[in-house]
Formats: structure tokens, C-alpha cells, sequence
């Protein structure tokens, strides 16, 4: 494996208003290997997510797109990398004021490179892949949380990313449709795509992925294998897997997460 | 302590004003590159423009019916209610239409553009979109102002025409000659007053846009967040087309000698 073929955050370090978010984190995420971000709401995933992406500046350390720091550069100048990598977000963000088919064209269209006949051939394509051609001409408002996902996973595939990210995509969803994600995500694998995902369902994780990394309290606690994981000692690993003593990560007298209360006193 | 608190405010207030400026600065930069988007520009100009068409009609017809009317009362007693349709049109031509009209439509299109920008921020369809590789002020920000900087002075024009209708209403109520009253409108007015009542409008929309951009590309939080973003847009918008209202009037003075 070269860095080419990775995306990788080394020594990072974010915060929010003084609350430290992420400290010192280091990952990689390879071309092939499959990854899920483990950890517990507010924990930092989807800002993980955010940051290799580009979409936030993080207070020190670096984030690379294959060869390229992408760290303090504007916007512009990383884009041609960025378009390796697609993301789909936990509401699916689809633009309200489009419809199916003109999100998952969107990319497609804003480029300009292809023709309306050939944006639509590849539209229905993706459409097809995931499920919903049917929901074509429709608008977001008109879908259902699962159809939404599906529809997400389909404007992620249109412009062909190398690396498909994926935030919590099977939270909120009944269990048919849970297992439909995962088959989905199982599918664009098999098609060579490497995925990211970051949830706190280890059913989906464990469904998808080979890699996995747990946060705790702003750090990366654990990473290994799922058998690796499930042979762990660490406690709070242990914890995650059979939740018995709940007071490792939340404070069960008040109902806190002992995380947030640890962060908000820094 | 108090330092410590004044000396953070101002951080803040510092930091707002830079960030909004250059906001603004990347806007008229972005204006003149491609990617154009006409079909964005159209839909906004149908959206927040024509859409306020009849809010401006309301707002022309009835303050132009009580300028005329207070005009007639004060007048009268100097025999000189011939003068009101001139007063109507250069008070509505030069400050009025174009104030009442910017407030108006920051009111209903400030908001607008904030709750729509907002809630695209917090359902995350703006980050998606930098995903897709757009530049969010070229798509988002630039055709708003566009809409803006073309609808507003032409609401404005109607807003004015609309007033001295309705202040020469008010007039044939009073008996007023019409002759007499639209005889009156070239006696006080100069081309420079329509200069100004449309260079004023033009430039309130660009404030109203970029504000409304920029306090809603800002929103945090959820819902709550979106609505308190709204407000503030209007609130800042409102208060931003009066002192720049009172600094235009400084500068088309010095330009009249």
C-alpha cells in the first residue's frame, strides 16, 4: 500500500468552544480494508468524518487525502481529491429543493461533463442499484427515512468515489430496512469500494467491516479486529459490547455521559 | 473583570464584522466568475422579488395616501396644497420608497433566505454540497444578491409610482386639481432624486442578502436555532438599511454641491 491509496489524520486534535472533542488522534483508512468508527453519541464520529473531508479545520495535526495535506489549504485547491470520496450523512442532507433525480445527478450536473441523456442513463442506474427508480421524480419530502438513506447511497455512487463514507446509516431505520443497508453496503464492497462507517450499532458494523476503531473520552481507544475486539480486556471495550456497568460511560445517578461532563470542565 | 467581558464582546463583535465582510468580499468576487447559475438567479428573482411585489403595492399605496394626507393638512393653512404632489413624490422618491420598501422586504425575504440557508446548514445539505465539489457562494450566495441587487430597485420603482397614486387619491379627495398635482412633481424633484431612489434600493438588497446569507450559513443548533437565526437576520438587516440609508444621504449631498 502506498499513501496514495489511503486517507489518513495523523496527531489530531479538535475542539469546540474549549471542549476537547478529539486529542492526539492518529488513523488510517487503506484502500480495500474496511473501517467502522465505534464509540457512543458525542463521542466525535461524525466530526471525524467531517474532518477528513475537509469540512472542518482542525485545531492541530493533519489530514491527508492520499499524498495530500489537505490541513489549512483552501477549499478549492483539494477538491479534485475530495471527488475520491463520497459521504453519506445520517438524514441523508438531501437538497430539499430538487428532486430524487436531480440530487443524485447532482455531481454529474455540476460538472458538466456529461450530457442530460447520459446524467439521466447514470441517475437510473444508481436508482436501480439501490432500489428506488420508482422515486425518480419525487421530492425529499415525499420519501421515507429508509428511501432517503437508499436515495443518499445513490447520489454518493453517481460520480464513481473510490471511498464512500458513511454516517450512522442505519439509525432510525426499522430492522428489514437495516439489513437492506447493510446488503447495500455489503454490494458497493464487492464492487471495490472502500467504506468508512461510523455508528454505534455493532450489528451494522460487524455486518460490514474488518477495522474498528472505538473512541473514548477523545481518544482512540481500541482498534483491531472484530475478533480482536471481542477478545479485548479493556473495560470500557467490554462495556460497549454487553453494556452491564453503565458508569463507564454514563453516570448512572444522573443520567449523564461522564464523557461530556469530563470534556465540559476542561 | 468588566475589561475581561468588554474585551471578549468585542473579540466577538470583531471577529462577526470581519468574517461578514468577507463574506461580502468573496460574493462580489464570485459574482463575476463561472459557474453561473442562471437557473438559481431566476428562481430567486421569482422567490424573493416578485414574490414581494404585492407587499410593496400595499406599502406604496397607503404611505403615499398619508404622506398626501399630512401634507394637505399642514398646507392648507398657507394656501399651498398645490406643492403636495412634488412633496409625495420627492420625500417618496428620494427616502421613503426606498426605505420602506428595503425594510419591507427584509422583513419577508431576510428571513426567508435565512431559514432556507439555515436549514440547510443543520440537516447538513451544505456540507453536502461542498462534498459534490460546489462552492457554496457561487451557488447559494450569489444569485440571492443577484435576485436582490435587480429586484429590489424595481420593487422600489413600483413601491414610488404606487405612493403618488395613492397620495393623488388622497388629493382628488381634497378636491386638488390633477393638473396642479402632477404639474407639482417636476417642480421638486431632479434627475439626481431618481438616481437616488434607485442606487438606494440596490444597494439595501445587497445588504439584505448578504445578511441573510450570512446569518444563515451561520445558524447553529436545530429548529430553535434556525428561528432565532431568522430574527436575527431581520433585526440586523433592518438596523443596517437605516444607518446605511443616513451615510447614502451624506454622499449624494456632497454630490449635489
Amino acid at each position: 500500500m502506498t499513501f496514495s491509496d489511503s486517507i489518513r489524520i495523523e496527531k489530531l486534535c479538535y475542539s469546540i468552544g474549549g471542549r476537547k472533542i478529539l486529542e492526539d488522534f492518529d488513523f488510517v483508512l487503506e484502500r480495500g480494508i474496511n473501517r467502522t468508527i465505534l464509540g457512543i453519541s458525542g463521542a466525535g464520529k461524525t466530526t471525524i468524518l467531517k474532518l477528513l473531508l475537509g469540512l472542518l479545520n482542525p485545531d492541530s495535526g493533519k489530514v491527508f487525502i492520499g499524498d495530500l495535506c489537505i490541513t489549512g489549504l483552501p477549499e478549492s485547491s483539494f477538491m479534485q481529491q475530495r471527488k475520491r470520496i463520497a459521504i453519506v450523512f445520517q438524514g441523508g442532507a438531501l437538497f430539499d429543493s430538487m428532486t430524487v433525480g436531480e440530487n443524485v445527478g447532482y455531481r454529474l450536473f455540476e460538472e458538466g461533463r456529461l450530457s442530460q441523456s447520459e446524467i439521466t442513463k447514470v441517475v437510473l442506474e444508481k436508482l436501480s442499484f439501490v432500489g428506488v427508480e420508482a422515486a425518480l421524480n419525487l421530492y425529499p419530502a415525499e420519501l421515507s427515512g429508509g428511501m432517503k438513506k437508499r436515495v443518499a447511497i445513490a447520489r454518493a455512487l453517481a460520480a464513481d468515489p473510490e471511498y464512500i463514507f458513511f454516517d450512522e446509516p442505519t439509525t432510525g431505520l426499522d430492522p428489514i430496512g437495516v439489513y437492506n443497508i447493510c446488503n447495500l453496503i455489503q454490494r458497493l464492497q464487492a464492487e471495490g469500494k472502500t467504506t468508512l462507517m461510523v455508528t454505534h450499532d455493532l450489528v451494522t458494523a460487524f455486518a460490514t467491516s474488518q477495522r474498528f476503531t472505538l473512541l473514548h473520552k477523545a481518544r482512540k481507544l481500541f482498534e483491531g479486529s472484530e475478533e480482536e475486539m471481542k477478545a479485548s480486556t479493556i473495560p470500557e471495550v467490554r462495556e460497549f459490547l454487553e453494556p452491564t456497568d453503565r458508569s463507564l460511560f454514563y453516570d448512572v445517578q444522573t443520567g449523564n455521559d461522564k464523557q461530556q461532563e469530563q470534556a465540559g470542565s476542561l | 473583570m468588566k475589561f475581561a467581558v468588554i474585551d471578549k464582546l468585542l473579540l466577538i463583535f470583531f471577529h462577526e464584522l470581519q468574517d461578514y465582510f468577507t463574506l461580502a468580499g468573496r460574493t462580489f468576487v464570485r459574482t463575476f466568475r463561472r459557474p453561473f447559475y442562471y437557473r438559481e438567479f431566476a428562481i430567486q428573482f421569482d422567490k424573493l422579488g416578485f414574490s414581494s411585489l404585492f407587499i410593496c403595492v400595499l406599502t406604496g399605496l397607503f404611505s403615499g395616501m398619508v404622506m398626501a394626507l399630512q401634507s394637505l393638512i399642514q398646507l392648507k393653512p398657507f394656501a399651498a396644497t398645490s406643492y403636495v404632489g412634488g412633496m409625495v413624490a420627492v420625500t417618496m422618491i428620494k427616502e421613503l420608497g426606498p426605505v420602506l420598501a428595503a425594510l419591507m422586504v427584509a422583513g419577508r425575504v431576510g428571513s426567508a433566505i435565512t431559514a432556507e440557508l439555515g436549514t440547510m446548514v443543520v440537516t447538513e445539505q451544505v456540507d453536502a454540497m461542498r462534498v459534490e465539489g460546489t462552492d457554496i457562494i457561487s451557488r447559494l450566495v450569489v444569485p440571492r444578491c443577484k435576485a436582490m441587487l435587480l429586484a429590489l430597485p424595481l420593487l422600489t420603482i413600483v413601491t414610488d409610482m404606487v405612493s403618488v397614486f395613492g397620495g393623488y387619491i388622497m388629493s382628488a379627495g381634497y378636491s386638488i386639481n390633477p393638473i396642479m398635482y402632477i404639474s407639482g412633481l417636476p417642480q421638486f424633484l431632479v434627475f439626481q432624486d431618481l438616481i437616488e431612489g434607485v442606487v438606494k434600493p440596490a444597494v439595501f438588497g445587497v445588504i439584505i442578502a448578504i445578511t441573510g446569507c450570512y446569518v444563515g450559513l451561520n445558524t447553529r443548533g436545530g429548529a430553535e436555532g434556525v428561528g432565532s437565526a431568522a430574527k436575527q437576520a431581520v433585526v440586523l438587516s433592518s438596523v443596517l438599511i437605516l444607518v446605511c440609508d443616513f451615510f447614502l444621504a451624506k454622499i449624494f449631498l456632497v454630490f449635489r454641491g
